[in-house]
């Protein structure tokens, strides 16, 4: 009969563990739970021998005899379980070379174009703006003169247009492809009355030769505010929020006046430069700079055109290019990239 | 317009830096698109002026002197191939190593010491090309007298000009003194006018020519005025480099002054050879059918009404407001000159302008509608002028012929609409004195802070021609104050009921339905050439496309009826990049029909949206995991049924044998609910070979959005309960002929009441199967929404569909 002591309980914990290291089967694994904790294990031999020892003993052996037990039994289901695992994948030698590449799952995408203006109409939408789609085969009508351009107005040589052959004994050749969204003010003014707060995405056509910088085809965002007591502060502040919402927190944004017939008084906005944080490079013409959009207060006489009494109502507009917004958050120098639609432009996230 | 600093401090006395006076003439809306510095490249140390002591010729070559310079105490000698070098001249000087302009490389170098013939030359006297800042490199450039020896010459020609963007509402932007008044409008400062008055000695100006005008509306105003005895030569140095600066070639003096005028207020002139006038009479009428006039640009042009023409009592001698012609043109000989400084109206000089393809800077001032009061005060400043350049005597008076005259304009603004406008009201004085600032007058009867508010009545300044509006002096106001000094606030006024948008909600879940399916989205041009229309197959049985009246190339002439010739295209031009690689794209556009009679907008086109999508080469990338094969009519099919799918609609397909399109055994028409949806199928083999693309197989499917959207008028979406008792499978195999279609074998199926879904997963033909059979497999799973079938009940229901195929399809059950 072994006498139950700290140095007995060690080295049966020492032994034990070591042993345990090296059973490789189930089979020596029970042999091994027999041998210390079952009935007769060297273990529960001396904790059945803490019964002699007095109080104080047993009850600071009993503890470490205890500790023990559990280790063991904690060893014990680990070890059970890695061998099972071990037996399960024993009869079968299929491992594979995870390294080689898996199915080549086809992915696809939406066009950078599409994507921009999701994002740019979502930054509107969640100010209370509403989508809305027009024509772009137009009349002259409504993208020229409804805008206060009339014919043989300078300003428009600031729209070179593309003409679609179609001849009115009134009004000689009226119909053309957009120049621009804004057509879409007095069409949407004519068919409903105010509050209006609209956004439009759309194409848009220029008799232009094509370069880096400029395409004959584009999308262009309009945007159309019109109620009772809408101010140029407005306008001011919801640019501000799309332009914070677009950008990030951190660009700096700047009104300055510019000329549009159609509103009064006109803006442009720019953001400080993403390329040179406002210090001037190549990107921003060494201005610091970089225009966004142009906007302004809805032109009474576009007002009155659709039968809007502008000293009740007010409103503003605001026309912005969504390739060159794209080009600028992405980095892209040349807008030709956009609509050659080649799939190595096209796959990029 | 380009405006050179020193010009603008002739009037007004600024001397902020250039880059904060551009910035402020930018925020206010005269944009300078550029600053381009006279003499930023002149090093101070190597480049001064100097004078010319004496010069001595050149002991080895005629046409070479030896000038000794003073640079201010130092006393050095060059050789100088200039023929106007002289003693006594103040000249620009460069020392060794000083960065000029080489006209024989072309290009900017530094200056390397020389020995010429023998002589050693410690520098050397400059032309106006060496320096930059003409074309002259003949002579040398002579100074002003008041250049002081020695001084760095940046400090005596440097300069910086404003590249002035001019919006077209703002002609008056479009001189110097136009700037300098909102130069003096953003710095507090006062712009002073131009001199006017000059000696009046000639014979009175009625005695010399007789002025008339037709049409006071196509001719507001005409100013005029005689000089007599006047020597036509070069202009001097000073008006010389105020031309080159801003892109002029000088001409002569009578010529160089009405071009500094016309820079300087705005107002176009002319100068006539008075003599070469016939009946010394002046009349300003529209052209008569074909009456020819020979131009200034050597061009004879035909015109016709109601183009405005100078004439003299028989002839037209001017195209008014656009060009002079060459008959009456000053030349070296002219002695007596009739300066014109007229008004005239812009959208009749626009319309001749374009009409003959003839835009000039007196064009473009007065279509953009330059105010009449310009004439009188450029005319006056002209005369004055060209006395001091050229001689002469100076009529007496000066015509000023005023048909067109109109009360002088007044404008208001009221506190009630600024803060309606700007949401801000600035204040009557903070108004009025902005306004001042800019040379707006009050009109009298304005009134102060009463219960209204206040009430502020302006007259423009003589020069601006765009303020007609209460918002008109609003913007005045704000763009001076400056926009920063407006509020920034949301808005709150109450958003407008939400409109559904079924159809584009469904274009859009269909965009993502495609890119979900591997797909990319293309985007492409809605030009497109009959070729492309007709090699697609697109014409046959649809209308005639739109054409472009002024088309950019020839292939953009018409808008498309169909975005298949586009994809085609789009395919093509990435497989010349990457064969190799399986392509999938699609596009969502527009296609432009002619007009629906019940359209409410009689005459524009019908922009119909389309789907196209095209699949072609490997059904994936290249991997080691197998050979996967080439991308085929089910391919296609497999995006629509997606696409379908996700849009809740179920399609039929039929086989569409007739369509030229597609091959004729691989093409199916799409219908959903009965309506013909689009096509889906492999392209044409001789359509691929059009587009370069022999040898391919490619598939395609085009969808018409429209129909999708009548078919599927319910847009929302929704769930059900799962059944409550189990599913069963079982398979059936059958033989039937090989003509028949598995959908119709399976319709036939799918009729039973207990059948919940059937799929053909197995098609065989060959060993076994009859000739002219075919063999079908199909998983048909049954349920009931009444309890857990039995396999007796099953057993019943397969035999009754076995039944039905049997009878109507003559099929049998494979053993
Ligand atoms: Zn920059």
């Amino acid at each position: 009969m072994v006498v139950t002591s700290l140095d007995n309980i060690e080295a049966v914990r020492v032994a034990a563990l070591a042993e345990l290291e090296s059973i490789e089967t189930l089979e020596g694994l029970e042999r091994w739970r027999v041998s210390h904790v079952g009935r007769n294990g060297d273990l529960t031999k001396l904790l059945r021998g803490l019964g002699s020892l007095d109080p104080e003993s047993r009850r600071e052996m009993g503890a470490a005899g205890n500790r023990v037990k559990a280790l063991f039994e904690e060893r014990l289901s680990v070890k059970e379980e890695v061998l099972k695992r071990a037996l399960l994948y024993a009869s079968v030698d299929d491992s594979i070379d995870v390294t080689l590449p898996g199915w080549p799952i086809p992915g696809g995408r939406l066009h950078p174009t599409t994507r921009m203006v999701r994002d740019l109409c979502g930054a509107f939408v969640s100010m209370g703006f509403q989508i809305m789609e027009g024509p772009e085969v137009e009349w002259d009508r409504y993208n020229f003169e409804a805008l206060n351009i009339p014919r043989d107005h300078p300003a428009r040589d600031m729209w070179n247009t593309l003409w679609v052959n179609y001849a009115d004994e009134r009004e000689g050749r009226p119909m053309l492809l957009r120049t621009h969204t804004s057509p879409m003010q007095a069409r949407i003014m004519e068919k409903t009355s105010p509050p209006i707060r609209v956004v439009v995405p759309g194409k848009c056509y220029r008799y232009e030769a094509t370069d880096a910088t400029h395409e004959w085809h584009f999308v262009q965002i309009e945007g159309l505010a019109v109620d009772r007591g809408i101010t140029f502060s407005d306008l001011k502040g919801t640019l501000y929020e799309f332009a914070r919402r677009t950008f990030g927190e951190e660009r700096r944004v700047r009104f300055r006046c510019d000329y549009f017939p159609f509103v009064e008084p006109g803006v442009d906005m720019s953001v400080d430069c993403f390329a040179c944080d406002g210090g001037g490079c190549r990107v921003c013409s060494n201005t610091g700079w970089i225009e966004i959009l142009g906007a302004g207060m809805v032109h009474p006489r576009v007002l009155e055109g659709v039968g809007y009494d502008p000293s009740i109502y007010t409103g503003f507009a605001f026309g912005l290019g969504v390739e060159r917004i794209a080009m600028l958050k992405h980095g892209i120098e040349d807008i030709r990239s956009f609509y050659s639609n080649d799939v190595r432009f096209l796959q990029q996230t | 317009m380009l405006v050179p600093l020193s010009w603008l401090k002739e009037y007004v006395p600024v001397d902020i830096p250039t880059a904060e006076l551009a910035h402020r003439l930018t925020m206010a809306g005269v944009e300078v698109g550029g600053i381009k510095e006279t003499g930023a490249e002149w090093d101070p140390g190597k480049v001064v002026v100097g004078e010319v002591v004496k010069v001595e010729p050149h002991p080895n070559a005629d046409r070479l002197t030896l000038p000794t310079v003073d640079l201010g105490g130092e006393a050095v000698t060059v050789v100088c191939g200039a023929p106007n070098v002289a003693a006594g001249q103040k000249i620009a000087f460069a020392r060794e190593g000083a960065r000029l302009f080489s006209a024989r490389s072309g290009r900017i170098e530094p200056l390397r010491a020389a020995n010429i013939r023998g002589v050693k030359s410690a520098g050397m006297v400059c032309s106006a090309l060496e320096l930059g800042i003409g074309d002259d490199h003949h002579g040398i450039l002579v100074l002003d007298e008041d250049a002081a020896p020695g001084m760095p010459l940046v400090h005596h020609l440097g300069d910086a000009v404003l590249d002035v963007d001019v919006t077209p509402n703002r002609p008056d932007c479009l001189s110097v003194l136009g700037v300098a008044h909102e130069v003096a409008a953003l710095t507090g400062l006062r712009a002073a006018e131009p001199e006017l008055d000059y000696p009046e000695e000639g014979d009175p100006i009625e005695d010399q020519v007789s002025v008339e005008i037709a049409d006071p509306h196509l001719c507001p105003r005409y100013a005029a005025s005689v000089i007599a005895g006047v020597r036509v030569e070069p202009s001097p140095r000073w008006l010389q480099e105020a031309l080159e600066k801003v892109g002029q070639r000088p001409i002569s003096n009578i010529v160089d002054v009405t071009n500094y005028v016309m820079l300087e207020y705005g107002q176009p002139l002319h100068a006539f050879d008075v003599e070469k006038l016939k009946g010394a009479r002046v009349v300003v009428r529209p052209a008569r059918q074909g009456e020819a006039l020979a131009m200034l640009d050597g061009e004879t042009r035909e015109l016709s009404p109601p183009m405005l023409t100078i004439a003299d009592a028989h002839d037209a001698v001017a195209l008014a407001g656009v060009m002079g012609g060459s008959e009456t043109a000053v030349s070296d000989g002219t002695a007596n000159i009739l300066i014109e400084s007229a008004n005239f109206d812009p959208v009749n000089t626009r319309r001749t302008a374009r009409a003959l393809r003839l835009g000039t800077e007196a064009s473009y001032r007065f279509e953009r509608g330059i105010r009449a009061e310009l004439a009188p005060r450029a005319l006056r400043r002209a005369t004055r002028l060209m006395l001091e350049v050229a001689g002469g005597r100076a009529s007496k008076g000066i015509v000023d012929s005023y048909p067109g005259r109109r009360a002088a304009p007044t404008a208001r603004v009221t506190q009630r609409r600024m803060k309606q406008v700007l949401g801000v009201d600035f204040g009557s004085e903070k108004v009025e004195s902005t306004l001042a600032s800019l040379g707006f007058e009050p009109a009298g009867d304005s009134k102060g802070d009463g219960a209204q508010g206040w009430d502020l009545r302006m007259h423009p300044p003589y020069w601006r021609s765009d303020i007609a509006i209460e918002e008109d002096l609003i913007e005045e106001v704000a763009r001076i104050v400056g926009y920063d000094a407006v509020p920034t606030t949301t808005l709150s006024t109450p958003i407008p009921h939400p409109q559904p948008r079924p159809r584009e909600d469904m274009r859009e879940e269909l965009r993502d339905a495609l890119a979900a399916a591997g797909m990319y989205e293309t985007i492409s041009y809605p030009l497109t050439s009959l070729k492309t229309l007709t090699d697609s197959e697109a014409l046959a049985g649809a209308p005639d496309p739109l054409r472009v009246a002024n088309p950019m190339s020839a292939n953009m002439q018409l808008l498309r009826t169909s975005l298949r010739g586009s994809m085609l295209e789009t395919l093509a031009s990435n497989l010349r990049v990457s064969t190799g690689k399986g392509l999938r794209l699609f596009e969502i556009g527009r296609v432009y029909l002619p007009p629906k009679e019940e359209s409410e907008e009689r005459g524009l086109p019908e922009e119909r949206e389309v789907v196209v999508g095209a699949v072609t080469g490997p059904r994936y990338d290249l991997t080691w995991l197998a050979d996967s094969g080439d991308m085929d009519f089910f391919d296609a099919k497999g995006m629509v049924e997606a696409a379908l799918r996700r849009l809740r609609l179920s399609a039929a397909y039929e086989p569409e044998a007739a369509q030229p399109f597609m091959q004729p055994g691989k093409a199916a028409a799409v219908s959903c609910n009965g309506k013909a949806v689009g096509l889906v199928g492999e392209v044409g083999l001789e359509v691929l070979e059009r587009f370069d693309l022999g040898g391919r197989r490619v598939a395609m499917f085009e969808l018409d959005l429209e129909s999708l959207h009548r078919a599927a008028p319910d847009q929302s979406y929704g769930y059900r309960a799962i059944g409550r008792f189990p599913e069963s499978e079982r398979d059936v195999a059958l033989i039937v002929d090989s003509g028949v279609a598995s959908a119709h074998v399976q319709a036939i199926i799918d009729r039973h009441k207990l059948v919940k879904s059937s799929i053909p997963f197995d098609i065989y033909a060959g060993e076994g199967v009859p000739a002219g059979k075919k063999s079908l497999a199909f998983r048909v799973t049954y349920q009931s929404d009444r309890g857990t079938l039995t396999a007796e009940q099953i057993d019943r229901a397969q035999a009754g569909i076995l039944r039905q195929l049997s009878s109507k399809l003559g099929a049998a059950i494979r053993m």
